[in-house]
């Protein structure tokens, strides 16, 4: 096995999903064949090959230092399930 | 400090910019604005939306890096770096990872117990800020995204400083460096310019590090300080109580003075950093760099140099001057209209700064131009008047806004040195006081302070002090 299950969990508590046991056991299985095709891939010999970031072959996109209209309070939390006084409202964060 | 432990220190600076929109995107990036006023959808993190590079930022890092001593990387690239929290929208932050625009840097400081050295400089990276947290007293956080992807510059120093003082140096370094190049305003207090500390201790000896606990919410130098002090001690301690110190976040308490554990965040370190798909790689030219090279203002450390070198300033006042670039720069313009540094640095530390601070007003928004100024120590060099007057005229140019020679004329301030007319108060004097004139007779030269006193008050201060000495010398001796 490329991946246990105890693993599995432990990313899935990091991206905050909850998984019922008979999901954990699909996708460790899952994880497992995809690392398993990454071992694979390691056995191509890269010496001398620059890693890559971007599979575009482009680079410097930017803007310059302007000031663009904001899309205004309403628009930005018309999502919100709950805002108060032009903010989004989520249950209270401890520090 | 204890002197069985060595204290390791090294520090993290988040610097924010002054761009006037943001990293990724045009939302403006204006301070104490209506929440949530300033977003759009991508620092919102709305599905869909493409963050673009902020030309300015990239600029800035380059002219922070080079101003550091750093290697500027010919290529860099934005990374993700991802966990959870509510000031977060896109449940990642768009930072560097893996090749940081910046590398290799180094900055000199100097301490009264270790002396001079260099605190090196790991990396420097771009980044965005993450929104702001309203804590009330109901059942809910409220959540403001106005400085989401707001531009910041991480600087990492090496664990290089051994002591609270060596850290404090570093930053008063790192400090005005960022506000001279015109990159940072500089406010601590505003968070413009944020501190975290790595502090950890080990026996003296030992090569490896000790286990290092990192503090949090330090806004302002004397905080710092504070901090590590206490977070040195709070280690040993627990040392030597035959614990170990447990690598955590803490924050420190102004109020109290101590610094406390994040407890249950420990997972939150577990980054998972990858390229982001969403930015394409910086490719930064040597033409670029040497370009932005070409636009560097003389640094503080090279003014104060200049000062002491050049100019014949003492070190301390040299290190006053440079120490903030508007006053330098206003010193520097009455210098080129009045060829005396040493006058003029008087000057500016004395009359100008504490006028500045009695009025609490910046030197920007000074009302006694360096050409005003100037005409001011012209009429002191050429005896029009004498520097206690010039004084008085200062402080009436700094009212009215009128020139040195409007001032003296209209209130009649031109210093007497006609030798008739003091002669005439000198007489006036000593017959004025002959019991302070045989005293003085007798041997009590003392009173020599008494009888300039007189003949300066009878003269309304105008008369030429070194001739008032002479006169009185000559004619107390008859």
């Amino acid at each position: 096995m490329k991946i246990s299950r105890e693993e599995v969990e432990h990313v899935a508590r990091l991206a905050r999903l909850a998984l019922e046991p008979t999901e954990l056991d699909e996708l460790t299985g899952q994880l497992d064949a995809i690392l398993g095709y990454v071992d694979k891939l390691n056995e191509l010999d890269t010496q001398g090959v620059e890693p890559t970031a971007h599979a575009v072959p482009m680079e410097n996109a930017f803007r310059e230092d302007q000031v663009q209209a904001s899309i205004g309070i309403e628009r930005a939390l018309q999502n919100a399930p709950s805002t108060a006084d032009s903010c989004y409202q989520v249950p209270k964060v401890i520090e | 400090m204890d002197s069985r432990y060595e204290v390791v220190i090294g520090l993290e600076v988040h610097v924010q910019l002054t761009t006037k929109s943001k990293i990724f995107c045009g939302c403006s990036t204006a301070f104490g604005q209506t929440p949530n006023s300033q977003t759009c959808p991508v620092c919102l993190g709305l599905p869909g939306a493409l963050p673009v590079l902020n030309r300015q930022v990239v600029e800035d890092a380059v002219k922070t890096g080079l101003a550091t001593n750093c290697r500027i990387a010919p290529r860099s690239i934005f990374a993700r770096k991802n966990y959870f929290y509510p000031d977060l929208p896109k449940g990642y932050q768009i930072s560097q990872f893996e090749l940081p625009i910046c590398e290799h840097g180094w900055l000199e400081i100097e301490t009264e117990e270790h002396g001079q050295k260099k605190v090196g400089i790991t990396r420097i990276h771009m980044e965005e800020d993450a929104g702001k947290l309203l804590h009330s007293d109901g059942n809910s956080s409220s959540v403001d995204l106005n400085r989401a992807c707001t531009p910041l510059l991480e600087v990492v120093s090496e664990p290089d400083m051994r002591s609270a003082d060596e850290a404090i140096a570093y930053l008063k370094q790192l400090h005005p460096i960022v506000v001279y190049l015109g990159v940072c305003d500089g406010n601590l207090e505003e968070g413009s310019f944020r501190c975290d500390a790595n502090v950890s201790v080990r026996p003296w000896g030992q090569q490896e590090l000790g286990t290092r606990a990192e503090v949090k919410n330090l806004n302002s130098f004397r905080f710092i300080k504070q901090a590590i002090e206490y977070e040195v001690e709070r280690q040993i301690e627990v040392i030597d109580d035959g614990g170990k110190v447990v690598q955590e976040t803490r924050l420190f308490d102004a109020d109290s003075g101590v610094t406390r554990s994040m407890r249950g965040k420990e997972e939150a370190h577990v980054y998972r950093y990858f390229p982001d798909p969403d930015l394409v790689p910086l490719v930064v030219s040597d033409a670029w760099v040497e370009r932005v090279r070409g636009t560097l203002p003389e640094l503080p450390a090279a003014k104060q140099q200049r000062y002491q070198g050049e100019l014949g300033l003492a070190a301390y006042d040299a290190g006053v001057i440079s120490a903030e670039r508007p006053v330098a720069e206003y010193f520097e313009a009455l210098v080129a209209l009045h060829n005396h540094p040493k006058t003029c640095a008087n000057w500016v530390m004395g009359e100008l700064l504490r006028a500045l601070n009695e009025n609490g007003i910046g030197i920007a928004d000074c009302p006694v131009t360096p050409k005003l100024l100037a005409e001011v120590l012209q009429r002191i060099e050429d005896n029009t008047i004498s520097g206690k007057i010039a004084k008085t005229v200062f402080g009436e140019i700094w009212q009215t806004g009128k020139t040195a020679d409007q001032v003296i004329a209209e209130k009649g301030l031109k210093q007497v040195t006609d030798t008739g007319a003091i002669e005439g108060i000198v007489a006036e004097v000593i017959a004025a006081n002959p019991g302070q004139v045989a005293e003085y007779q007798a041997g009590k030269e003392k009173l020599m302070g008494f009888f300039v006193g007189q003949v300066m008050k009878a003269s309304k201060g105008k008369a030429n002090p070194g001739m008032v000495n002479q006169l009185l010398k000559k004619k107390l001796s008859e």
